[in-house]
């Protein structure tokens, strides 16, 4: 597996090529149900990476393991270089973890939430209070320190757990769906702050199930479904490996278009009334059917992760 | 990980840290409770009911029925704090506000979390059972110095109630199910340890059931050193809660253990 090939800013404790995550054959058992199967990636220092799949692909599965929250069934699993079945306690000083779930304690203000995790760390006195005063004014936060976190936004609440997830400034931060359940404006907050983060050389591993998020923040991925790795790459290459630069997408096409795609050759798919039409070059096709065909709805976009990752996983609906 | 190993340092101080956090913020009404219920009990019995039932026979002197009841409504309040606490409120913790999920994020071990939940259940018996301890002895109902030792007594019998407490919340599949521990174990004990009459007027076989209970030892106890007696009998007392300890401790983290680590 090669190492994306950006430049990273060199921090003090770790060398660029140092691998962060190295997880071999990992295998995740629930009873019956198989949610991790056989599954091999690594994660380098600095660098974005990112989980993606839909609903039970074996994300959450996937981090929970490499967090130390639940044991594996089968593999290796390092992190730092650690075994993670034998140092676990080691790992957990050196992670940040930002979970699904805000698990913010409701009766404590936003300041005492951060200084009671920061207890867990054994971060305490002068060092506490400082380290909470950067991080409430990293997450534009220093304003509502007193209110209790039972009445802040959404927004607000997702930006207290990530202070809190840094509080031990973590050398990798693991995020779970990071943005699930935020308005365009906290996401683009979170996502700004995350960018921030990546300029000052910390790992991230993050799970997201929204496109446009792995696209802008994620340097390499890897699409999951049904606990397996479907591919891996950096989110460029997967979409022109995938689905080439542009998508004309036609609504109700009629059968003169359906014929004159057929003898043309090109990727495309039908899905109920939309045909959807894949290629590296299609701007000359594109006037060919608007010109000829197309009677009303039809156009043309550049393609996006969303596009390969239906591809990749169906259209049907999980769960 | 390993379910075998008892993985605790000093780091669950942290844990425990953080709930008297919380409870500092409510302090006011934690306060109020242990100071106003005794003083309903004591107006209800001492008054309204010490008329009919007059002196009673304990330890072996003759107590007025009040100073009789008086240690028992200390042993109920240590009974209820740490039972309470380990069940709803802990659970609340567990599945509501997923607070143990997030401490598994850090350096704190499972075994860590389930310690200090129940050393913070013991510690707020002990909170309890002092303020009542100065209400009650205002009545002058309480022999001392030989009562200060009621208040350790709150800490090891918070412990017990508190493991028993955190053994069902490892096993109940919803809270609303808490219903059926209260009514099969804690509400037949409030009444039938020794409580508001004394065990000696159940039938045989009560009475030796009740030999089995924790809060009869636990009542034993608080009422020996309230009467101002120190005997060898309190060693059995003391020997019994250890074990009670001794047993439903491990079992409560193997049980969250189980329901945790997936």
């Amino acid at each position: 597996m090669k190492r994306s090939g950006k430049k990273y800013k060199k921090t003090k404790r770790l060398s660029m090529d140092k691998i962060i995550v190295a997880a071999k054959h990992l295998k995740k058992r629930f009873g019956e149900i198989i949610a991790v199967d056989d599954i091999s990636f690594e994660v380098f220092a600095g660098e974005r990476f990112g989980i993606l799949g839909p609903n039970g692909a074996g994300k959450t599965s996937t981090i929970r393991m490499i967090y130390g929250f639940s044991p594996m069934t089968a593999g290796q699993l390092e992190v730092f270089g650690l075994d993670i079945s034998r140092n676990h306690r080691a790992i957990k000083k050196r992670i940040g973890v930002c979970q699904q779930e805000n698990s913010l304690d409701p009766d404590l203000s936003v300041i005492e939430n951060l200084q009671v995790f920061a207890r867990y760390f054994n971060i305490t006195g002068k060092a506490a209070r400082q380290r909470i005063k950067e991080l409430l004014k990293f997450m534009a936060i220093e304003h509502r320190q007193t209110s209790r976190a039972v009445d802040l936004s959404g927004g607000m609440m997702r930006r207290l757990v990530l202070a809190r997830a840094l509080l031990n400034q973590p050398d990798l931060l693991i995020l779970d769906e990071p943005t699930t359940g935020l308005d365009p404006q906290s996401r683009h907050q979170v996502w700004e702050r995350l960018e921030e983060l990546k300029a000052k050389g910390i790992t991230i591993l993050l799970t997201t199930h929204y496109m446009e998020e792995a696209s802008r923040l994620c340097d390499r991925l890897i699409i999951m479904d049904k606990g397996k790795i479907l591919v891996e790459g950096k989110p460029l290459e997967l979409i022109r490996r995938y689905t080439g630069h542009n998508i004309i997408e036609v609504i109700n096409p009629d059968d003169a278009l359906r014929r004159y795609i057929q003898s043309r050759q090109v990727r495309h798919e039908l899905i109920g009334r939309r045909l959807t039409i894949y290629g590296q070059d299609n701007d000359l096709l594109y006037h060919e059917i608007s010109d000829n065909y197309c009677h009303s709805d039809c156009s043309i976009r550049p393609a996006t992760l969303e596009d390969v990752f239906l591809r990749l996983t169906g259209r049907e609906l999980r769960e | 990980m390993n379910c075998a190993s008892f993985n605790v340092t000093r780091r669950f101080w942290r844990v425990w840290q953080r709930n008297f956090s919380v409870y500092r913020q409510n302090w006011k009404v934690s306060f109020l409770l242990p100071m106003l219920e005794p003083l309903f009990y004591l107006l209800a019995f001492g008054v309204g009911l010490s008329v009919l039932v007059g002196k009673i026979h304990c330890h072996g002197i003759e107590v007025s029925y009040v100073k009789f009841i008086a240690p028992a409504l200390l042993s109920i309040n240590i009974m209820n704090n740490a039972f309470f606490e380990n069940t709803y409120a802990s659970f609340v913790r567990m599945y509501y506000q997923k607070t143990f999920d997030a401490m598994m994020a850090t350096p704190l071990t499972l075994e860590e979390i389930i310690t200090a939940e129940i050393v913070w259940s013991a510690t707020k018996s002990a909170i309890a059972t002092t303020l009542m301890l100065i209400v009650i002895s205002s009545f002058g109902l309480i022999h001392y110095p030989h009562g200060l030792f009621i208040i350790p007594l709150s800490f090891l019998g918070g412990i017990a109630f508190g493991s028993l407490g955190m053994f069902f919340t490892g096993i109940v599949p919803r809270i609303e199910l808490f219903n059926l521990p209260i009514f099969l174990f804690i509400t037949p004990m409030l009444l039938f340890s020794g409580t508001f009459f004394p065990m000696e007027n159940l039938p045989q076989w009560a009475q030796i059931a009740a030999v089995f209970l924790p809060l009869t030892h636990l009542v034993n106890l608080a009422r020996a050193f309230s009467f101002g007696i120190i005997d060898a009998g309190a060693l059995w007392g003391f020997g019994y809660l250890l074990i009670f300890c001794l047993v439903f401790f491990p079992l409560a983290i193997r049980k969250m253990h189980k329901r945790l680590i997936k």
